[in-house]
């Protein structure tokens, strides 16, 4: 019996075992992280209750899409998408004849880039919403975006130049902003063997003129070693005049840059005194070399772009103004480097190091002084690591890349690879705390968090990998952007939103500086477009040779003239189109059947000019775009297209109401070098 | 083989004896001193040990799993008795991909000429767990078990070491990453941080039954030893 007994107990203990097993086996299985970050009342502090304004403006850069995303925080909402570097078929920025010309480069028409690092002009070291300027890293150029109008008005090329990455950031008096190359390249460029890197290829730090709209040039460029020079700061405060800028691949890598870019221990952050590289260029000790680059510019009045190619830059050799360049060895591969609101801390972000190393500008200055060297590159002395160095932050988390601050002493580091941000404070190096963020982040931003006199309430976490955050939406997944509150000791998440293109940088500034500058139409009167159309009796259509020119208004709910004849197959039409509304908000578009490029918006009181090749007879309907007014579907017109050679005579109907304008007064004002009589109006 | 000893009512012992591969005629036989013979229970666990080690051949060994803030959803890895593979159909090949940034070199099941052998093992395992349940005989038994348990510990071990072998001898020269001191040993059971990923390494539904045939084996060891003093303490 006892035997029978003992023999029950083994089997059912080692039934126990097996379903213990199992059941072991299956926790193990589904252990999945499941998070709930949203604490406390996160939902009632983003909550902006309808018709109300965000506190701040933000601006997202839009990555490979080229354009600028502007949101509303703490709320996430999107409040714009702006074209700069990238043609807009929504807006017809970049296919409408007025904005061509600002895509233009000594390559063509180049109809896309890249934007990295949105910057906002600022006064005294702080943002003060003149200007935002933001990068194109493909085909190096800058841009300035006119925060009246939320629209691109300036962009400059960049020579002597690939890759512009470290780019647009600004002096704290905005006399600057800078573009230093992330490729180094033959300057100038030339065709050489790609092994012959070490000799051949250099980098350039250029610094742009851009406190003067429509003006940008670049004041000159200091010509670098071939590394790849990827962030930059200005100096403010006891540092103002300083630019720092990192560099990675001080090996001088030309192939798989993955791995024979990460040897060093060290790479270097390039601190550069401009006012110093300044007076040498007045000195006459730059070269003036030759280059070639295009600056395009929108005027004001006409709102049509011109370009303008440039043909040369001042070249400055580091070792021709002495003093003006020095090189902070950094591990390892530093991507960003930041400067602390007091402008005495470096932090330098090291990609694949293990701790964040800080810079003492004031320890720099004596380390220069006493001549503390390590060394020389290509003419640039080397200060010692030991001699320049702050502190360390210990075991901040993997992959930092971005700091920025808070103003109240402390420095939030971005974590790609541990996917974090790790508050930590300055000048004691020691970490505070850590916010998980989904999934691996890029930049950070603070509102003000670069500048000297950062709004220390909101973080903005720019992620690269959303996976599974969002309902899914096929292999291609927006990034995301993640608000956090950083007004208390500990970090507290409290949004998370998807955005448009990939976010590199941002910048955010108080509402309140904006919002009262927004322009809210232009005024026709002041309109210098020379095709423009002010009255309704104005519009018409000529021909010069092929080319065909239709003069059209467009006001609540029609264009005139509405119907086009005597255009023939082989003929350039464009279509000149001026709203003449002058009130907020009412925009019209226009788009006609089988036009190759956009539609186009016309905003109160501009013209604008789509160019249209029919390429088959018969009779094409255009109509408004953007719903307009109550009779919007009304809003429509026709062209009628002949064969070549047709006898079809050129007509333009003429409305009612530019009859009527036409026989009460034949005063109205005629446009220069438009006589009405050189149109015709159908001869009647 | 002839000579079983199973003390029960014939029936039943005509319903096991076509697993146990013992003649029917023959079950109801008892043959008292031979005292060397073991009962029918632990026959049949050693038997159910044996088809159990059948699962092998299904189901993986050991699972190590891969969770990283950017992999929410995991890598995995399953290591089979004769090859390593993804839990998903490219996790092998995205943990090389990602492991070539520490030096880490490739998991190439080719490359374990363990997995060329341990089929045939386990196999081996299984014929003698069958013998072993036919033959009855107690010493057998012993020997079949303890030789069952070295084979599943000296397996852990060399497991163990290749584990090691990836997780230390990395490329230094073509590392990426190279973090002083670190190592990327996952652990053989139980979690462990490798910079951002959390290592988890457990007993796979094969791995589980191996120990399920172990524990039985060991249990039929247990009864096969009191029925032995039993049996002396009846004569």
């Amino acid at each position: 019996m006892k035997n029978h007994i003992s023999r029950k107990t083994l089997l059912i203990g080692a039934t126990i075992a097996v379903v213990a097993a199992g059941a072991f086996y299956s926790c193990t299985a589904s252990s999945g992280g499941s998070d709930n970050v949203l604490t406390g009342n996160a939902a009632s502090k983003v909550y902006v209750a309808p018709g109300k304004y965000d506190e701040y403006y933000a601006f997202l850069s839009g990555g490979y899409n080229g354009q600028i995303a502007v949101y509303g925080l703490p709320s996430g909402r999107m409040l714009k998408f702006l074209p700069v570097f990238s043609q807009n078929p929504e807006t017809g920025y970049g296919y409408n004849e007025e904005t061509k010309p600002m895509l233009q480069t000594t390559y063509g028409f180049i109809p896309w880039d890249d934007t990295h690092h949105p910057e906002l002009s600022q006064t005294d070291g702080v943002p003060d919403g003149r200007w935002l300027f933001i990068n194109g890293n493909n085909t190096p150029r800058v841009a300035r975006i006119d925060l009246k109008t939320f629209e691109t008005t300036e962009i400059l090329q960049i020579p002597n130049a690939a890759g512009g990455h470290a780019s647009p950031f600004t002096t704290p008096d905005t006399r600057y902003i800078v573009s230093a190359t992330r490729f180094s390249v033959p300057i100038p460029n030339a065709d050489v063997p790609i092994s012959t890197f070490k000799q051949n290829f250099k980098g350039t730090l250029s610094f742009i003129t851009a406190d003067q709209p429509g003006k940008m040039d670049i004041a000159f460029q200091i010509l670098m070693p071939g590394f790849n020079y990827d962030l930059g700061h200005a100096g403010k405060g006891p540092s103002d005049g300083w630019f720092f800028f990192t560099t990675y691949n001080s090996e001088q890598a030309y192939e798989k840059l993955e791995l024979n870019a990460s040897q060093n221990d060290k790479d270097f952050i390039a601190a550069v005194n401009y006012r110093l590289a300044e007076q040498c260029v007045a000195a006459g000790k730059a070269k003036t070399v030759p280059a070639d680059y295009f600056h395009n510019v929108m005027d004001e009045k006409s709102r049509i772009a011109h370009s303008e190619r440039k043909s040369s830059v001042k070249m400055l050799a580091p070792k021709d103004c002495p003093g003006a360049v020095y090189y902070l060895p950094t591990p390892k591969s530093p991507h960003g480097v930041d400067i602390d609101p007091t402008g005495e801390y470096i932090v330098a972000s090291g990609k694949l190091a293990t701790v964040i190393p800080v810079h003492s500008f004031s320890k720099m200055q004596r380390a220069i002084a006493d001549k503390q060297f390590d060394g020389e590159v290509q003419g640039i002395q080397v200060l010692k690591y030991s001699a320049t160095l702050a502190g360390e932050v210990q075991k901040p988390g993997l992959g930092a890349l971005h700091t920025e601050f808070d103003g109240k002493g402390n420095a939030y580091t971005s974590m790609f690879i541990s996917s974090e941000i790790v508050k930590w404070k300055l000048g004691t190096w020691e970490v505070l705390d850590r916010m998980p963020v989904y999934y691996s982040v890029g930049h950070l931003m603070i509102p003000g968090g670069d500048s000297r006199k950062p709004w220390g309430h909101y973080l903005l976490s720019l992620n690269k990998i959303t996976k599974d955050r969002y309902l899914p939406t096929g292999p291609e997944l927006a990034q995301s952007a993640q608000l956090i509150d950083i007004s208390g000791d500990k970090m507290k998440m409290l949004l998370d939103f998807p955005t448009i293109g990939e976010p590199h940088y941002a910048q955010a500034i108080p509402a309140e500086l904006l919002k009262g500058n927004s322009l809210k139409f232009y005024k026709l009167a002041d309109n210098t477009h020379p095709e423009a159309t002010k009255a309704e009796a104005n519009g018409g259509i000529r021909r010069q040779g092929k080319n065909v020119h239709i003069n059209m208004i467009a006001i609540r709910s029609h264009f005139a003239p509405d119907n086009l004849e005597g255009v023939q197959v082989g003929d350039t039409v464009y279509f000149h189109i001026t709203n003449i509304e002058q009130d907020w908000d009412i925009v019209h578009g226009f788009g006609v059947m089988g036009a190759e490029n956009a539609e186009v918006i016309i905003v109160p009181g501009e013209t604008r000019t789509l160019r249209w090749i029919p390429k088959t007879t018969g009779i094409f309907p255009f109509y408004c775009t953007d719903f307009c007014s109550a009779l919007h579907q009304e809003m429509q017109g026709y062209v009628r297209v002949s064969a070549a050679g047709s006898k079809v005579a050129l007509t333009a109907n003429i409305s009612a109401r530019a009859k009527a304008q036409l026989s009460t007064a034949q005063m109205l004002p005629m446009k220069p070098g438009h006589d009405m009589n050189e149109r015709s109006n159908g001869g009647r | 083989m002839a000579v079983v000893n199973l003390p029960l009512v014939p029936g039943q012992a005509q319903a096991i004896a076509p697993f146990v591969g013992i003649r029917a005629s023959q079950a109801g036989a008892t043959v008292a001193s031979v005292r060397s013979k073991m009962s029918r229970l632990p026959r049949i666990l050693v038997l159910v040990a044996s088809v159990l080690m059948l699962g092998l051949f299904l189901f993986p060994l050991w699972n190590v799993r891969l969770t990283a803030p950017q992999y929410p959803e995991g890598l995995g890895m399953n290591i089979r008795i004769n090859t390593v593979e993804g839990a998903t159909e490219n996790d092998l090949n995205n943990i090389n991909n990602l492991n070539h940034y520490i030096g880490m070199k490739r998991i190439e099941p080719d490359a374990i000429p363990e997995l060329r052998i341990m089929p045939w093992i386990v196999v081996g395992i299984i014929l003698t767990g069958v013998a072993t349940a036919a033959f009855a005989r107690r010493q057998v038994l012993y020997v079949w078990t303890a030789g069952f348990i070295a084979i599943a510990l000296i397996g852990l071990i060399d497991f163990w070491k290749w584990e090691y072998d990836y997780g230390h001898n990395l490329d230094n020269e073509h590392a990426i990453l190279k973090i002083p001191g670190m190592t990327y040993q996952p652990p053989l059971i139980g979690a462990k941080q490798l910079l951002n990923f959390r290592a988890t390494s457990w007993p796979s539904l094969g791995g589980i039954l191996a120990g399920v045939a172990i524990a039985l084996a060991v249990a039929a060891v247990v009864l096969a030893w009191r029925e032995r003093k039993l049996s002396l303490a009846r004569n």
